[in-house]
């Protein structure tokens, strides 16, 4: 029978072929429905996504190239020591599947996606290619002053590339806008961590990841219809342990693998894989000076990650800790990509935190073109069978 | 003539003095109560750290010397016996694998435990969780200082407002608390003074490698001349005798038309002139190096003695403008530049000094350095016409030096070098 449009399955097969388009056809196709249009592309882990849509422009987030890429250029840029969502952004921009792109962001993240804003300025000099920084200091007349001045400048560079001024009123509306998309990807995080049965992870991952190329509204909205749907659909709940997942917020592991980690038995109930969509914790407020108003939300209320420095070690791993507690998680797997410096040098200390507090956890290395997943079913599935019988004891 | 009979001249008895004595004056720290901040290279305050009688302990350097006396594979594996990951910074590991190896100096005492971990977090992601890392194995005061990486190939009044606000509002007020001793300006003022002096005779040395012969080698030589000023000297008297000593030296050895020192004696023939990107190898030294004069080749200019300061771009410590003056220190740093500007330096050096060619040392511990390298090298290519070559070693880790293939990338690279030069000399 076939799926009815707002059915679960049809808006999942929406986001999976939205998932596997290395095209961008979604983004190029809002690009050419309106004449002067601008794309802006952006990596991980966050950029004020507001300031582009408030230019009339589409953010448009780029992970990489994904498991279904093949890499010829982009491994001419790098040694064999550097993760590979370099090398696959880089082929996606040398083989043309990002020219529609007027704009590249980088923010900070590590010293690969750093340097990659340097090479992106040399490999592709007319698109508008900025390093975005973001404070490591977070009181407001320090790094907020910082921030702010920062955002500034990534406005008029904006303006510059939209021929148009960015206004106050335009960045508060755009501000409400992505308030509420928000909103409902707090909703669909705090749905999957109560019936993980009904909202598997696989499924909500591609439906994050259409909100990186679909414009906002339009994902909002995804995000409404599925959960309608999902909270219409009867889905079996099976005997499987609740995880929660950390160390992939840059480089993606390939969507089998999350499957792998379902069908091994655990349920992820929380997870930082594009954090971009929930970086900002609560609503910004909407009036008032909206640029002091997105500094003061990354200074106090965004989301902690290895990208970030964390000046209270007291403070250090709690929002793991926290995550495991509030979700009901039994454990943590730590999925981190090959060489990746922030998830692997963060990833001791945050075990320390774990094994203090008596969470198990286990680890494991991917790359987003991996393609034997069964070590980490196997893996997956031993660690969900030894929190079975722990807990039983 | 044999490597025991190395040549000692007086500016490197000079440095060793001074390292054996701030390693005395660290592993005696319960006698005489100094207090001691560890710290970075790039970014390295101790002018300002010296303000307040405290003591620089700098890991980087630390690995360096464990690296060099074929202790940091030990040191590293250690580490990852420890949960740390193959996958990242050696210098880390090396330093971790110390310290749970009784950290002990190179004198074979014990170092002490940090009073404060100063966060000079200039051009590598890596120093952020390095001392994340040490805070909760030492449980001791961090303060960072934030210094924006240069994205758009240029500084802005927003980022050096932002780290003098900093030094002012965190740095200074927790050296103070640390120390008991208060800021004075003033001394800070004289310190940079004498940075200046120091820096000045540094670029004198470094630039002398533009002469035909050179007197120096950039790179393995000048990892001992940058030593004094990337470090705990910085603004001492010591460094200003010590770089005073260094440039008599190398004016001695143009009036005599000498080639570099090594540690076989004065190199020779000079057959090629190249500029090296990327730092060296410490576990193989040596033999790295003799790979190099055994050929003929010298380094006339070298990126990685740049990552504590680019002083010959013309930047000075300024007593005018102290904390204006370290803000910019940290912004100009090498690794804190973006990859447009590294290429273009390295185009100068190629035109400026007259090199042959360049040569990347990619270092596998080091994405901050290394992402972006084998661009780098096309670039140079294109815009100089002279022919690259990259080889792969580590830093500190012995398993990543497979000394056969780096000599075999070295013979070829040379051979191309004598290839072009003939392909030129016929079309001529």
């Amino acid at each position: 029978m076939p799926a009815t449009p707002n059915s679960t399955a049809a808006i999942v097969q929406r986001c999976q072929d939205l998932f596997d388009d290395l095209d961008f056809t979604a983004a190029r196709a809002w690009k050419d429905a309106a004449p002067g249009r601008k794309v802006v592309g952006y990596m991980p882990v966050y950029v004020p996504r507001e300031l582009i849509h408030a230019a009339n422009m589409l953010p448009l987030g780029i992970l990489g190239g994904g498991e279904n890429m093949e890499v010829i250029h982009g491994d001419a840029y790098y040694q064999s020591y550097i993760c590979r969502i370099p090398r696959s952004t880089l082929e996606l921009g040398i083989t043309g599947k990002l020219d529609f792109a007027d704009g590249m962001l980088f923010p900070f993240v590590c010293d690969v996606i750093r340097n990659l804003s340097g090479m992106w300025k040399l490999l592709f000099p007319k698109v508008y290619t900025r390093f975005f920084d973001t404070p490591q200091n977070y009181k407001d007349e320090v790094g907020g002053n910082y921030y702010i001045e920062e955002l500034r400048e990534l406005r008029e560079g904006l303006e510059e590339l939209g021929g148009a001024r960015i206004t106050d009123e335009a960045l508060r509306a755009s501000i409400e806008v992505y308030n509420e998309n928000r909103r409902l990807v707090r909703e669909v995080y705090a749905f999957r961590a109560a019936t993980p049965w009904k909202a598997p992870s696989s499924e909500v991952y591609l439906l994050m990841r259409a909100g990186n190329v679909l414009p906002v509204e339009e994902h909002t909205q995804l995000m409404k219809d599925y959960l309608a749907a999902v909270k219409a659909e009867d889905r079996p709940m099976r005997d499987n342990c609740r995880v929660v997942l950390n160390g992939a917020f840059c480089e993606q592991p390939p969507l089998n693998l999350i499957k792998s980690i379902e069908m091994a038995g655990c349920y992820i109930v929380d997870d930082d894989f594009m954090l971009v969509n929930r970086w900002l914790l609560d609503d910004v407020p909407a009036d008032g000076d909206p640029l002091a108003n997105l500094a003061s939300a990354f200074l106090h209320r965004s989301a902690e990650t290895s990208a970030k420095f964390q000046p209270d070690e007291g403070e250090k791993g709690k929002y793991l800790i926290q995550s495991v507690r509030e979700k009901g998680a039994e454990g943590v797997i730590f999925a981190a990509p090959s060489f990746c410096d922030p998830a692997l040098l963060e990833r001791p200390m945050l075990q320390a935190k774990l094994k203090a507090h008596g969470i198990p956890y286990i680890s494991f290395k991917y790359a987003e073109n991996s393609g034997q997943m069964q070590p980490i079913r196997e893996q997956a599935g031993t660690f969900a069978d030894s929190i079975k019988l722990w807990s039983a004891a | 003539m044999s490597t025991q009979d190395v040549i000692k001249e007086a500016s490197m008895l000079k440095q060793k003095e001074m390292i054996a004595n701030n390693y005395d004056l660290l592993t005696s720290t319960r006698g005489h109560g100094r207090k001691v901040a560890s710290t970075f290279v790039p970014g390295n305050l101790n002018e300002l750290i010296m303000c307040f009688d405290m003591l620089n302990n700098l890991p980087e350097i630390n690995a360096i010397q464990n690296g060099m006396k074929k202790l940091s594979g030990g040191y590293i594996t250690e580490a990852e016996k420890g949960g740390h990951s193959e996958d990242v910074c050696t210098y880390v590991k090396a330093d971790l694998g110390m310290m749970k190896r009784g950290n002990l100096a190179p004198n074979g005492k014990p170092l002490p435990d940090p009073d404060l971990l100063l966060l000079s977090y200039t051009g590598c992601f890596t120093f952020m969780k390095w001392f994340e890392l040490l805070r909760a194995e030492y449980n001791c005061p961090t303060v960072m200082l934030h210094v924006p990486y240069q994205g758009d190939g240029k500084t802005t009044q927003n980022m050096r407002d932002y780290i003098v606000k900093q030094l002012k509002e965190d740095v200074i007020p927790t050296l103070e608390k640390v120390s008991g001793v208060k800021f004075d300006i003033d001394r800070l003022r004289e310190n940079l003074r004498r940075s200046a002096k120091a820096e000045d005779d540094l670029v004198w040395v470094l630039e002398t490698a533009k002469n035909k012969p050179t007197p120096i080698d950039a790179y393995f030589g000048g990892v001992y001349y940058i030593g004094p000023i990337f470090t705990a000297f910085r603004g001492t008297d010591d460094a200003v005798e010590y770089y005073r000593l260094l440039r008599a030296e190398i004016e001695e050895r143009m009036r005599q038309g000498l080639g570099p020192l090594t540690p076989e004696g004065e190199m020779k023939e000079q057959k090629y002139r190249l500029v090296v990107e990327g730092p060296p190898n410490w576990t193989s030294f040596r033999d790295f190096w003799k790979m190099f004069y055994d050929e003929g080749a010298v380094v006339v200019a070298s990126t990685y003695t740049k990552v504590g300061g680019m002083y010959d771009l013309g930047f000075r410590h300024d007593p005018d403008h102290p904390l204006e003056s370290l803000a910019d220190y940290c912004l100009g740093c090498y690794t804190n530049r973006n990859l447009p500007q590294r290429v273009d330096l390295l185009e100068k050096y190629i035109n400026e000094y007259e090199a042959d060619g360049l040569l990347i040392n990619s270092i596998k511990s080091c994405n901050s350095f290394s992402a972006g390298q084998l661009l780098m090298m096309r670039e140079i290519e294109k815009r100089t016409g002279k022919p690259g070559a990259f080889i792969e070693t580590d830093l500190v880790d012995p398993r990543y030096f497979s000394a056969a293939n780096v000599k075999n990338r070295l013979e070829s690279y040379f051979q191309m070098i004598d290839q072009k030069r003939r392909a030129l000399a016929s079309a001529a």
